[in-house]
């Protein structure tokens, strides 16, 4: 196997926000075409972790570096002030000068390119998140940060998100940094699990980590069963029948 | 051309609405109505200061509503106070600092009305100068730093994340809204400068669907209520600033009418 180029790399770092760490000796690195994922109960510095990657929060020890050309961002919470009017292409281009292609590209890519002069405020939850990741996907990025992108949507939603996030780390070849405070679908799509709560608990695959006692005693023994759940859920193909109804 | 007053003032006038429209919208966007109030409170002292130096008031209201806008981004981030607390706090400290070394400077005759609220005929050639020059600088500025402020506007951590450094884009924001004030305050006066501002962009909203037509609009709309207010300022003899305020209201209560037919039609 060919060595994939190394996006980003973070040595023993840690934010301090008065009084506390709020993460604290983070170590971990994030390749090309590798969908690393960080689990953890809220408060546990997942969205830290990821904004010191992002350049959004300096690390107050430690090492970040990282040789990631573009970094794209689908961020936890995003409000958009109702009092802007903005349509779907006009929010596609607020980073990146996108030809009107790039934007139908990837549009269509997470399935929302009927959208594309809807105004945002009119978006269902569900159509917002793929219209967030579409945006984030369109310049093309090398690394890909996804913080909690299926937040808001139906479980048809979420299992149809995961396969997508999963397309693209193949069809763009690039790194993914997946967060998330749930085990349900996580699982089977990455190939690396970080398991979070201020600091690294446990990481490495997902079946080694499900066995992790560190991970056990955090998320307790019912989590683990959800796995196996899943990974059985996961033989069968899914029909999108009835799926994003409310 | 210069000569008649009248002309100056719509000269001036148009001028500033051509600033304030864009500026106005990311007012709106970002929230940011109680912070041009502060700024534009501030800009008295800027002009008492001016007057007590015997400098130049768009330069003296530049330089005090600047500090200002600067001192309120780093309180900020020193204090507890909740934000509005301490626009309030600035806002009217500095208006009551303005207020009484006006009181000390009474060798100098002080049209305070006209300081409040704006004066038509304190608006002479140099005036057109430095608001037709400065309001160019800043629109250069503004259009420069456009990309990064709107994506900073839409969401700081997105902006950040993809390199748009969005508090260098603030900052510079900060300043710019310093710098309408600057210019606006001998013709609208400093109580009004964010009434142009905002209802302008207000009227704009509910007619726009993207952000560039928004800005547009309320640069129509700010032109309109700048032509249309000072005739009538003229007509009636009411003073200039307000009467443009209420012009802008009044297309700003326009604004609203059409915006529900068109809701009733899609639906």
């Amino acid at each position: 196997m060919t060595q994939n180029k190394l996006l980003v790399k973070l040595e023993n770092a840690g934010v301090y926000k008065s009084p506390k760490w709020l993460v604290r000796g983070i170590s971990f690195e994030i390749n090309q075409g590798q969908i690393v994922t960080l689990i953890g109960p809220n408060g546990s510095g997942k969205t830290t972790t990821a904004k010191m990657i992002l350049n959004i929060m300096n690390a107050d020890e430690g090492m970040v570096s990282g040789n990631a050309n573009k970094m794209a961002y689908v961020p936890q919470k995003i409000n958009i002030d109702w009092t802007m009017p903005l349509r779907v292409i006009d929010f596609m281009k607020i980073t990146s000068s996108l030809t009107n292609t790039q934007i139908t590209e990837s549009l269509t890519m997470t399935g929302v390119d009927k959208l594309l002069y809807n105004q945002i405020h009119s978006l269902s939850g569900g159509e917002f998140q793929r219209v967030l990741i579409a945006r984030a996907i369109a310049k093309k990025p090398d690394l890909l940060v996804l913080d909690e992108p299926v937040q808001g949507v139906d479980y048809n939603g979420e299992i149809a998100l995961y396969n997508l996030i999963k397309k693209i780390s193949v069809t763009l070849n690039c790194g993914i940094l997946l967060i998330s405070h749930d085990m349900h679908f996580v699982m089977s799509t990455t190939d690396h699990v970080i398991c979070l709560n201020g600091h690294i608990c446990c990481s490495g695959t997902p079946s080694s980590v499900v066995k992790n006692p560190e991970y056990i005693k955090l998320f307790g023994e019912h989590n683990s069963e959800t796995l196996s759940y899943y990974q059985h859920h996961h033989d069968h193909s899914h029909d999108n029948d009835g799926s994003v109804s409310h | 051309m210069f000569d008649d007053f009248f002309t100056r003032a719509l000269i001036a006038g148009m001028g500033i609405a051509i600033v304030t429209g864009p500026l106005g919208c990311l007012v709106i966007w970002r929230r940011l109505s109680f912070f041009g109030d502060t700024l534009s409170h501030s800009a008295l002292l800027g002009v008492t200061l001016a007057y007590a130096f015997s400098i130049n008031i768009s330069l003296s209201v530049f330089i005090i509503s600047g500090t200002v806008a600067l001192l309120l981004l780093s309180l900020q981030k020193r204090t507890k106070l909740a934000g509005d607390s301490l626009l309030g706090l600035l806002a009217h400290s500095t208006l009551a600092i303005g207020l009484v070394l006006i009181g000390f400077l009474s060798s100098i005759r002080f049209d305070l009305m006209g300081l409040l609220f704006g004066d038509i005929l304190a608006v002479t050639v140099e005036d057109i100068f430095i608001i037709w020059f400065g309001g160019f600088i800043i629109l250069g500025i503004l259009f420069y730093i456009w990309k990064s402020i709107f994506a900073a506007t839409v969401n700081y951590d997105l902006a950040a994340a993809e390199g748009m450094k969005p508090d260098v884009s603030n900052f510079i924001f900060t300043l710019l809204l310093a710098g309408v004030i600057a210019i606006s305050i001998k013709m609208i006066g400093a109580l009004l400068i964010t009434g142009l501002l905002l209802i302008p962009a207000a009227s704009a909203r509910s007619l726009s669907s993207n952000p560039f037509q928004m800005v547009m609009l309320s640069i129509l709309v700010g032109i309109a209520s700048v032509i249309i207010g000072l005739f009538s300022s003229l007509e009636f003899n009411t003073a200039s600033g307000p009467s443009i305020i209420v012009t802008a209201l009044a297309l700003f209560i326009l604004s609203l009418i059409p915006f529900k037919r068109n809701r009733a039609l899609q639906k």
